[in-house]
């Protein structure tokens, strides 16, 4: 069983991306379960066709505790066989996200959820690397294996930068390693060439470069994976690419991150950032004229 | 409160008022919203996880508890188990402040673990947490991976660990995560094929009765069972007062605790308290595994002595025989003053069953029977003890229920006495019954946990303090001045 965990900056697509991969791994005949670690619980709505799944943690609010749980309330059955769980958390701005995490997945290792049938386990992980809680998917015996998916966008790599300080925390103790950027494009400037120069830079590879096409908001709407959705559709061969491409890749890496200052000579290079004017630093625009 | 008092009342209440809440709350229309209560859990009979960790931890040779979190946490679980057994319980802790809370509690435990080990020359810690490391995620692995690549600690030094969240489970949880990887780290890699130790493995459970122990020993030493504790508290928390003191008193050893692995057999008396630590046992020591519930009174007795037997091929001692016999005579000159008798009952799983078994066979009725963190399986198999019996029928048991529903039950559905520990005495007095403090922690009598409640002697310590005490009652409230000299 390769247990996989998927990261990246909030919004850039971690979910719609890791659903229509496991769905890409299914289709290959591979048994896959995924495991939702975001209190928003929206890892798993394209492949079980529903709003939202009931969490492990809305379960426990109900039930005031975690002990009178049972597996089979909290794990669904999906396209491909795919087994989907949501951690799920508390509502925003209160609680403790981290430690839903931490329950949801002791839960499912007292339980059985992880049978030995598994060929792979996605755990589709909120936004950084914030806490202790959202690095459970990443210590010892869970994942060994991390993807980032970030885009050309700057934001978006200096969360994939942020994220790999994180890993490299982590991989100095434990065996987990860096499998590579997954670019989910934007369609900005040189976003290719961009994100394969970040990539090496980080010691990785950049294992595949999905293009930007509205086959996928369609599926979306239908709360369908491409996959599944127009089988036939480009779309679709570019995620099962990227799904076989994670089942052959032995490239697993201790990351290198990059200090800021390196960051920012790689996207001057690359025309995104222009050299620094220390003189337009604080200015605004209305002094400037 | 005088009228010149500094500090007042925001509103009188006129005592009419404090009189009439005070006949309410023993009301049947009380009891009722009492029990519809949801938000607030009040004298919960359960301690948390590291203070059963703790209490495993000291039951091995040469071991320091080592607390990961705060030390006010870590002063809760020593001074409940020094209060309960009158004894020092050395622990120590890394002590976690707020920039702990923030970056995480590597440092801490590391600069404690070297501090710990330079200073009380440990031969083992065992590591547990407080709430405050497990809510932020410390992933011990990792940090006790780091501790031994910085030396914190010689590299083969045994740092057994145990995640022991407070706000999940009790302390019987905490008590059998830290015995079980207190287990894995002994015997790692010491399994030899075909080695045979000929010993017993036995498990008592979370037991914080050191004569129970004693017990236990006396009674192999009779069948000439050669065996281990695991894990040994009896002179941890009873060892002689001599002058001289020492951090640690007693104790399974290292050895002979990694050597458990190829034993002949190991038998747990603490399923709920052990459940986690047997399954594991089963799919990784030698020998024969067996379960039994903890041997409270005649019955439960006789199946460990023919267990023992089965196991051992050896006869149960005529000296057992003869002690079974003294068991059952004191059951008979005593039984006209419990028969019929109702009883309320809380604690561990565990001992509610041994409670339950006992008072059924000698005729009592256990009635009202409550435990504050139980699953449906310990309701399931309580209930299978109480259809056993006729004096069973009409008792009823109480999930996930504290002490103040405990209250309500005892004042609108009376019993004659209660058993249970310290916590329960306020209730007991309201409903003016004897409380038998037979369980933990007892902070309120003492030289308790030296007297046995297992095995046939265990049946006579709880028949003579139950039955006198009804004797004695009736003596102290009888209205005849002159009443019988022989009772």
């Amino acid at each position: 069983m390769r247990q996989i965990a998927i990261y990246g900056k909030g919004g850039i697509g971690k979910s719609t991306t890791t659903q229509n991969t496991v769905a890409g791994l299914a289709s290959m005949g591979k048994k896959v379960m995924i495991v939702g670690c975001d209190p928003k619980a929206d890892s798993t709505r394209l492949i079980l066709h529903a709003k939202a799944q009931s969490t492990v943690m809305d379960l426990v609010r109900e039930l005031g505790t975690v002990e009178d749980l049972e597996l089979e309330d909290v794990l669904k059955v999906g396209y491909g066989d795919v087994k989907c769980v949501e951690s799920g958390g508390p509502e925003p701005g209160v609680g403790c996200a981290g430690r839903g995490v931490i329950t949801a997945i002791n839960f499912l290792e007292e339980n059985g959820a992880y049978t030995p049938d598994l060929d792979f386990v996605f755990y589709d992980v909120l936004g950084d690397v914030v806490c202790g809680g959202f690095a459970m998917p990443i210590r010892e015996g869970k994942a060994e294996e991390i993807y980032i998916v970030c885009s050309g966008e700057m934001m978006a790599m200096y969360a994939a930068n942020n994220i790999a300080k994180g890993i490299l925390k982590y991989a100095s103790s434990g065996k987990v390693r860096l499998g590579g950027l997954i670019c989910n494009a934007r369609k900005t400037d040189k976003e290719y060439e961009l994100i394969d120069a970040l990539a090496k830079k980080l010691g990785t590879q950049m294992i595949h470069f999905v293009p930007r096409d509205n086959q996928v908001q369609r599926a979306e709407l239908r709360r369908m994976t491409v996959i599944e959705y127009s089988p036939e559709h480009p779309q679709a061969e570019e995620y099962r690419t990227l799904a076989r491409k994670i089942a052959d890749n032995k490239m697993l890496v201790v990351p290198t991150p990059l200090e800021m200052e390196e960051l920012e000579d790689l996207l001057m290079e690359f025309g995104i950032m222009e050299a620094e004017d220390e003189t337009i630093v604080g200015v605004a625009e209305a002094a400037a004229r | 409160m005088s009228a010149d008092a500094a500090v007042k009342y925001v509103t009188e209440i006129p005592e009419d008022e404090v009189k009439r809440v005070a006949e309410w709350i023993n009301t049947e229309e009380y009891k009722e919203k009492n029990f519809a209560r949801q938000a607030l859990v009040i004298n919960p009979p359960h301690a948390c996880q590291p203070l059963g960790a703790e209490l495993a931890a000291h039951g091995f040779e040469g071991t320091l508890p080592f607390v990961h979190g705060s030390q006010g946490c870590a002063s809760y679980y020593r001074s409940t188990l020094n209060r309960h057994f009158r004894e020092p319980a050395p622990a120590v802790s890394d002590s976690m402040t707020e920039d702990g809370a923030v970056f995480g509690g590597q440092n801490n435990l590391h600069e404690a673990l070297e501090n710990a080990y330079t200073m009380y020359k440990p031969k083992m810690m065992a590591i547990f947490t407080s709430c405050m490391p497990e809510i932020i995620g410390d992933d011990l692995t990792a940090f006790i991976k780091n501790a031994k690549n910085k030396e914190c600690v010689p590299a083969d030094f045994p740092l057994p660990f145990a995640n022991t969240p407070s706000f999940n489970g009790s302390h019987i949880h905490g008590y059998d995560a830290m015995l079980l990887s207190i287990l894995q780290t002994l015997t790692e890699g010491k399994q030899v094929e075909g080695r045979c130790t000929g010993k017993l493995n036995l498990i008592p459970g979370f037991d914080a009765n050191t004569g129970n122990y004693r017990e236990y020993k006396r009674i192999l030493k009779e069948f000439g069972i050669p065996y281990t504790l695991l894990a040994d508290i009896s002179e941890t928390f009873d060892s002689p007062l001599d002058g001289t003191y020492r951090t640690y008193p007693g104790g399974t050893s290292l050895d002979e605790a990694a050597d458990s692995v190829n034993g002949k057999a190991t038998l747990t008396l603490g399923p709920y308290a052990t459940a986690k630590t047997f399954t594991w046992i089963k799919d990784n020591f030698s020998g024969k595994h067996v379960s039994l519930p903890i041997p409270f009174g005649v019955v439960k007795t006789d199946a460990l002595l023919l267990k023992l037997s089965e196991l051992f091929g050896k006869p149960v001692p005529e000296s057992l025989k003869a002690e079974r016999g003294r068991a059952v005579d004191a059951i008979t000159d005593a039984h006209q003053y419990i028969h019929g008798k109702k009883f309320a009952l809380y604690g561990d799983p565990d001992y509610l069953m041994g409670y339950v078994s006992f008072l059924l066979e000698v005729g009592a009725r256990p009635y009202h029977i409550l435990c504050s963190k139980g699953t449906k399986k310990v309701e399931k198999e309580l209930q299978a003890l109480l259809d056993s019996s006729q004096d069973g029928k009409d008792g009823k048991i109480y999930i996930n229920k504290d002490l103040w529903h405990m209250r309500s039950l005892l004042m609108t559905d009376p019993v004659d006495a209660m058993i249970g520990d310290t916590h329960g005495k306020f209730a007991a007095r309201d409903a003016n019954i004897p409380l038998f403090r037979f369980g933990f922690p007892n902070f309120d009598r003492v030289n308790l946990h030296r007297y046995p409640l297992v095995g046939y002697q265990g049946v006579i310590n709880m028949m003579t303090t139950i039955c006198n005490k009804f004797i004695e009652v009736r003596d102290e409230t009888c209205e005849e001045r002159y009443f019988e000299m022989m009772r």
